[in-house]
């Protein structure tokens, strides 16, 4: 039908029912499953693209290049080289090291004191909800702020922890120790790796627990009925039952001790002489303090493929809820 | 946990709470230092004689003073404040809709996707904060607190949508279904009866989420320098500290103030921390 065929009011008319009959169709449209899974999806996906994808691709054409913070358009393509120098790199190999000093203690102790704690929270406790409170507080607090916390407890001349030490100390009439937690090397890595499993034991002894309580309790009732003792208990029926939420735990925090930077960056910088430096504060020194972008690049990415690794093994497990 | 009765329940009640005292005490004693050595007199603190475990000359305020009026930290508060409203809110949102769509809807690549989302989830902050500087220093957002609002998203919006896609799943189709028959679109579907539903999880998501920007240190470290735009874990680690001189009373008082919104939060809602840790999806 023409425009002109009618009078201004059947038209009107005419525009608003066409109006309402294509708003219908477009609700229709958008509303089938396919459209409006994408659709919901797009904010999500446009700011982890914009802000994750595009950013990585950055660190692998940075890594590639001897860029340098403030002449980006100077850099030019250097191929491995980043990552050849710093194999050569005395600094690079002793942070390799620690890295593995690091993780590997640090998730030891957090999943052996982890699953303890559990043990000792799944029972009738009075105040139950208060001790799992004051259990998961580390975990809580900025680790920023409790790391510092740490650092002053940790003070080369006024530590808490070196006073009570010497009480005991001078108590057998020995003269009073002078422990500098963070300024030598084998003690600061130790410190370090106090901390991190200060914060991060709450994660595992909470996890734990809920897996614990979803052993179901025949399972000691058949074993009680065999004679068994609690220690064969513990290892015929508690860690087999719980062995999957374990290895998921385990890898976690894997991952994010791996990856760790503020535990180390507050409390020692990576020093002394940087028997502390992880992947992620020394890529930060290089890049702010020598404005290497390139290395610091690459610093970064040489955490990738192990993290790759450990990623892959969690999608595996995580298969069945996914 | 069913169990065989030994002994007087005093006995039991001192076995099964004895092994605890040390990890309370553990756990416990670093923010009960913290919070003494923000109220103790310098000539205290600085006093190798003086027994460390408490106040002997009494409470001073000083500490706090120099904190509220000499430095920037109400401001610190602020923009921590600030960063964290936006970046959960706008994580919420965007957290909400994604998850919806990855649980509920079937298109083609769903699984893949959902598979992506938690990939990068597992993908720490520290593996991109280099890049990511170099992009928010191009979008000229470089020492300003929203290059912030616009960064935690990258964490939290994979963090929620995962925590969110798992309680969505735990909501029956037919429910749903209903209120389309009854005239219910999806999305009418979705606010009126879905989020109803998992309103225990979407609490979940917006604490942790609330939680994990306060508590974010890398970023708000290396994106901003100039000192009004710090957060308050940032202002207090790094200003506060200046030189090789530590004013421990000021960083103790600035660190348990810093520290206390979010314990305070936590406190409050500490059942639904526990829940959501029990399900084993959040960063450790």
């Amino acid at each position: 039908m023409a425009p002109g065929d009618s009078s201004p009011v059947q038209s009107e008319a005419l525009a608003a029912t066409l109006r309402v009959r294509y708003t219908r169709r477009l609700a229709d449209y958008l509303q089938q499953e396919h459209i409006l899974g994408y659709l919901l999806l797009l904010p999500a996906f446009l700011w982890l693209a914009a802000l994750v994808a595009y950013p990585f691709g950055m660190a692998l054409s940075y890594c590639l290049t001897d860029i340098v913070v403030g002449r980006q358009q100077a850099a030019k393509f250097i191929g491995l080289d980043n990552f050849i120098s710093l194999l050569k790199n005395e600094i690079f190999i002793q942070t390799v090291k620690n890295s593995f000093t690091f993780t590997l203690s640090a998730v030891t102790l957090k999943a052996v004191f982890g699953l303890l704690l559990a043990l000792l929270l799944n029972k009738d406790l009075t105040f139950k909800r208060l001790i799992r409170g004051c259990v998961l507080l580390p975990w809580v607090m900025p680790v920023a702020l409790s790391a510092l916390g740490w650092k002053w407890m940790y003070d080369s001349l006024y530590s808490v922890i070196t006073w009570t030490l010497n009480r005991f100390v001078t108590l057998v009439g020995m003269p009073p120790l002078e422990i500098n937690w963070l300024g030598q090397a084998n003690l600061a890595m130790a410190s370090v790796i106090v901390v991190n499993t200060w914060i991060g034991l709450p994660f595992f002894a909470i996890t734990l627990l809920a897996g614990l309580q979803a052993i179901p309790g025949e399972l000691y009732e058949a074993a009680e009925m065999d004679g068994a003792t609690p220690w064969r208990k513990f290892f015929h029926v508690t860690l087999p039952m719980l062995r999957p939420v374990l290895a998921v735990v385990i890898l976690f925090s894997t991952i994010f001790t791996f990856a760790d930077f503020n535990t180390v960056y507050v409390l020692t910088q990576g020093g002394p002489m940087n028997y502390t430096h992880l992947f992620a504060t020394l890529a930060n020194m290089l890049a702010f303090q020598t404005l290497d972008l390139g290395r610091g690049a690459a610093v970064s990415l040489f955490m990738f493929p192990l993290l790759m690794v450990l990623v892959f093994f969690v999608l595996r497990l995580a298969r069945r809820e996914l | 946990m069913a169990k065989v009765r030994k002994g007087s329940s005093l006995r039991r009640f001192i076995v099964d709470h004895f092994g605890l005292i040390p990890f309370l005490v553990f756990a416990l004693f670093p923010a009960y230092f913290m919070i003494l050595t923000a109220f103790k007199h310098n000539s205290e603190l600085y006093d190798l004689e003086a027994i460390p475990f408490w106040l002997r000359e009494g409470v001073t305020l000083d500490h706090f003073r120099f904190l509220f009026f000499k430095t920037q930290f109400l401001r610190w508060l602020l923009n921590s404040v600030m960063v964290a409203v936006v970046a959960t809110g706008a994580s919420f949102v965007i957290s909400v809709m994604a998850a919806y769509s990855l649980a509920r809807l079937r298109f083609r690549g769903v699984n893949f996707l959902g598979i992506a989302i938690f990939v990068i989830y597992l993908v720490p902050p520290t593996l991109l904060f280099l890049p990511l500087g170099r992009v928010v220093y191009n979008l000229g957002l470089a020492d300003n607190v929203v290059s912030l609002m616009i960064t935690y998203p990258t964490f939290l919006i994979p963090f929620s949508t995962w925590l969110l896609m798992g309680y969505f799943r735990t909501v029956p189709r037919e429910i749903e279904e209903c209120a389309m028959v009854d005239g219910c679109g999806r999305m009418g579907a979705l606010i009126r009866v879905v989020l109803p539903v998992t309103l225990p999880g979407l609490i979940c998501a917006v604490l942790f989420a609330f939680t994990l920007s306060w508590n974010e240190f890398i970023y708000a470290l290396t994106f901003i320098s100039q000192t009004t735009q710090k957060t308050a874990t940032v202002g207090v680690a790094a200003e506060l500290v200046r030189g090789d001189v530590f004013h421990w009373g000021e960083i103790m008082a600035g660190a348990s103030t810093g520290s206390l919104p979010i314990v305070l939060i936590y406190v409050f809602f500490l059942d639904y921390y526990v829940a959501g840790l029990a399900a084993g999806s959040v960063k450790g």
